[in-house]
């Protein structure tokens, strides 16, 4: 059992502020919900669950000041939810700004640091006046139930309208593991009104067996209160069914103070679990078992339920059964580790596998057979390993609805958000990589993009503007698309603009693609204004500069009058990736097979070179420029003629295609990613290395840098191919 | 002669030392993770030519370092009978190739000698000092000196 006596309190913070994250994001999609008039009771009930989880945690940690506003937004939803208020567009706005404040008060609390004293104070009196307001005769009791210790009046006991309640509390073994702790439901019990409390330790293991965070317990409570049964049941709403299984019924008057008895059997087993129980009790501090002491006095109490023993174990294993989507809060790092060693495991099978390759099934056909089947596994193990760090998109999407009515009410423009694909899947670090750029890009097609509405009626288009959101899977990758249907790029004031920032010289003639591609050069930015929108002209290189880092890449088309599209496509994950393994002169590289458009050996006539150009490429009418990799690397004994050797076509980020010439192909095949810089440093022109299957490392090129490289190369000499050839 | 260690006093150092040709130097053994035969390794594009390449050491990418290049500019002919030193410096891990481990010396710190000022041949700054072990004598590698260039051309290289 746990040494730690004194326990941590830290680790336990961490985990309820990462909750707060995630329940202040979903209160937040809810809520954008409610506020689009498309919210049901269920959402409000929702987010009323969202704020009294916040609040529950709050109470523990003793942050009283989110606690205090919590409680006031709690009563808010209860009085919403139960129909006692109405929710007004008013009240909605309301709410998302309490969620907001919310939001502000946890990350007070857990930075540690003291919001001003009126913090939120406008929003936390207008809550206050809702349900005033709405329905002040049935206001009290609602404040009542919500709060976890009601300023309950604790009741006389044998006054008029008292009722004996028997309780029954079957929590399953997972009921700790899912937050709830039944010291605190007996609690609040407590306050309803006069408790007795009665446990069965029957199914409490050996000590040996125990495991800490399973709840053994089960309890039987009387209760004499003036409240209803649903009061009581309040108590126990977000254990209900999944995590414990709950009766209560009405006791008849006469039934109260009677002994049922079980004399005989509830002291024996009192007897035999009290050994075990002990040092449970002193080396745990789960808090669990506090209420024992109360339960040992309880023995002898009215104990109406003989079903007790029985049922408990079938219906604990019902109220288990359904509940599909358990999960556990795993340690990133634990899993990079386990993805890491997948990684190696991958590596060392195509190792196993190369060796083998010199047997035949004939004379080894267990051997041969036996790695086919490692090479099955791994491969199956590999998937699964990735798709434990990958995460729906929805969390990146969820704030753009409340981006776009924010930033549209800012602007005096109207905007729909139409989004499809949020539950497509993608690593969690590509995830956190696209959260800035996405923002941009929202902001982008809002401020640049969407017309004002008189604009829009005069072109004939509907006042409010449409931007769509939409994630993909495709070939491997996933694409995320922004589109507009505003005014599109005004490639006149776009270039205009390049020339007189120098990015562009005067004269110099450029495709509109290309046009349209210097929106993403640094600097740039057509913003007349700069707004706190957007324009300060550092948006969209950081955008384009985000999605390289992660190995992706964006794209904009765009028709004038009819809208832009921005394209991101990234890969999705950052560990694995399927390359082309070229060789140059005895050297093995891996091209990304995202980058490679198609491979050639090109005809004499359509490799020559040019002069201040360098070596081009002619294919279909296009110029390509032509990239010698083993002169830029300075490899000797590498195919220095191209019509002997291979052209691959490759398409970098942004969208420009190049020719690199190298020996040969020797294949496609999946590569681990590793880090030069780990042990060594960055070079030029690679982005990455990797292990192959004989163990020998290879270097994966970057494109990107290649082109570059390659300008320069021919800037420095002019008439190419140089020296090399040996 | 001097120095035949008094093995767990105080300010007792310990170092493995190493064969290029006919020079003999140590490394620290408190810096050392361990020593492997030389592999073959993936050369690595505009680096100078000292630098080998990179090898797969259980999974992951280091660079090796030929310190006969390094100090006399002549590429090793590395044969399997090579061996790498594979090093520990700062947070990187580096192989370095010499021609063969000589021994294990136990020095007293007090008897490690400066290198000597006139010594200010190409690599007396990467010593951290001499020391005479029966006779021969060996130089000590600063190894933080000694690879620091190699690793840290990133400013430059990036830029």
């Amino acid at each position: 059992m746990s040494d730690d006596q004194g326990y941590d309190l830290s680790q336990f913070k961490a985990t309820y502020f990462e909750e707060c994250a995630e329940l202040l994001a979903s209160a937040e999609e809810i809520l954008s919900r409610i506020h689009d008039g498309s919210g049901t009771v269920e959402d409000l009930n929702a987010v009323f669950r969202c704020v009294h989880s916040i609040k529950g945690g709050a109470g523990a940690f003793a942050f009283d000041e989110l606690v205090h506003f919590a409680h006031v937004f709690e009563t808010t939803m209860d009085a919403l939810r139960s129909g006692r208020a109405d929710l007004s567009t008013h009240v909605a706005d309301l709410l998302v700004r309490g969620n907001d404040v919310l939001g502000d008060f946890v990350r007070a609390a857990q930075e540690g640091v003291a919001l001003p004293a009126d913090h939120g104070a406008d929003v936390l009196a207008q809550m206050a006046a809702i349900p005033d307001g709405n329905a002040p005769a049935t206001t009290k009791p609602a404040t009542a139930t919500a709060a976890p210790k009601p300023a309950a009046e604790p009741p006389a006991p044998e006054d008029n309208g008292f009722k004996t309640y028997s309780i029954s509390f079957l929590p399953t073994l997972a009921m700790l593991r899912t937050g709830n702790d039944p010291l605190l439901m007996i609690r609040e019990l407590a306050a309803l009104g006069d408790l007795d409390v009665k446990v069965d330790r029957s199914k409490l293991p050996p000590l040996t067996e125990m495991d800490p965070q399973a709840s053994y317990l089960s309890w039987t409570f009387t209760l004499i209160t003036d409240r209803d049964k649903s009061s009581i049941a309040d108590v126990f709403e977000f254990v209900e069914g999944d995590t414990a299984t709950i009766t209560i019924t009405e006791l008849q008057p006469e039934v109260e103070g009677d002994g049922w008895g079980l004399f005989a059997t509830a002291p024996a087993a009192a007897e035999a679990a009290p050994a075990p129980t002990g040092g449970a009790v002193e080396g745990d501090g789960w808090g669990l078992f506090e209420p024992l002491p109360a339960a040992n006095t309880a023995a002898a109490a009215p104990q109406p339920a003989k079903a007790v023993p029985t049922p408990a174990p079938t219906q604990a294993a019902a109220a288990g059964g359904p509940v599909h989507t358990a999960s556990i809060r795993v340690d990133l790092d634990k899993v990079d580790r386990l993805v890491n060693m997948v990684g190696e495991l991958v590596i060392t099978q195509a190792m196993l596998g190369q060796q083998a390759s010199g047997f035949s099934v004939e004379s080894h056909p267990e051997l041969i057979q036996g790695l086919q089947e490692l090479s099955h596994h791994t491969r199956e193990l590999q998937e699964s390993v990735m798709a434990i760090r990958a995460q729906p998109v929805k969390a990146l999407f969820s704030k753009a609805p409340r981006l776009v009515r924010d930033l549209s009410t800012k602007l005096g423009k109207q905007a729909r958000l139409v989004m499809s694909g949020e539950n497509t899947e993608v690593d969690k670090t590509v995830i956190e990589q696209l959260s800035d750029p996405l923002t941009h890009l929202i902001r982008n097609a809002l401020d640049h993009g969407l017309e004002t509405p008189e604009e829009r009626i005069a072109v004939g288009k509907p006042a409010e503007g449409t931007i769509h959101l939409g994630a993909e899977h495709r070939s491997g990758r996933i694409v995320i698309e922004i589109t507009d249907d505003g005014r599109g790029i005004d490639r006149k004031r776009v270039l205009e603009k390049a020339i007189e920032k120098g990015l562009v010289e005067r004269g110099q003639s450029l495709s509109d693609e290309q046009i349209d591609m210097l929106i993403f050069a640094p600097g740039f930015s057509t913003a007349s204004a700069v707004s706190d929108v957007s324009g300060r002209g550092v948006g969209m290189d950081v955008v384009r500069k985000n999605i390289q880092d992660v190995g992706g890449r964006v794209v904009v088309q765009s028709t004038p009058g009819a809208g832009s599209r921005f394209i991101l496509s990234l890969p999705l994950t950052l560990a694995v990736m399927d390359g082309m393994l070229v060789a140059i002169g005895g050297h093995r590289y891996v091209l990304p097979l995202t980058n490679i458009v198609e491979s050639l050996r090109p005809a004499a006539h359509q490799a020559r070179t040019l002069v201040d150009v360098g070596d081009v490429l002619t294919l279909r009418g296009e110029y390509i420029r032509l990239i010698p990799l083993h002169s830029l690397f300075g490899i000797h004994n590498a195919i220095t003629d191209p019509t002997r050797g291979l052209v691959v076509v490759v398409e970098t980020e942004g969208g420009d295609r190049v020719g690199l010439l190298v020996d040969e192909l020797l294949g496609q095949q999946q590569v681990v990613i590793k880090s030069l810089d780990a042990n060594f440093r960055p070079v030029e022109g690679i982005s990455a290395a990797t292990i192959l299957g004989d163990g020998r490392v290879a270097l994966i090129l970057d494109v990107g840098a290649i082109r570059a490289m390659g300008e320069r190369l021919t800037a420095q000499e002019p008439c190419a191919t140089p020296t090399a050839a040996e | 002669m001097s120095a035949t260690t008094e093995a767990g006093q105080v300010g007792v150092r310990q170092f493995i030392s190493f064969k290029i040709g006919d020079e003999e130097y140590g490394i620290d053994i408190m810096a050392i993770r361990e020593i492997k035969g030389w592999t073959e390794t993936t050369e690595l594009p505009d680096t100078p030519q000292h630098l080998r390449g990179v090898i797969n050491l259980r999974g992951a990418i280091i660079p090796v370092v030929d310190l006969r290049a390094r100090f006399s500019g002549q590429l090793t002919q590395a044969t399997p009978r090579h061996v790498t030193i594979v090093v520990t410096v700062g947070a990187r891990i580096v192989g370095v190739l010499v021609d063969a481990v000589a021994d294990i010396i136990t020095v007293a710190a007090a008897d490690i000698q400066p290198v000597p000022d006139l010594d200010s041949g190409a690599h007396a700054r990467f010593l951290a000092g001499l020391v005479a072990v029966d006779g021969r004598m060996v130089a000590l590698l600063d190894l933080e000196s000694l690879l620091h260039s190699d690793l840290q051309a990133t400013a430059e290289m990036a830029a």
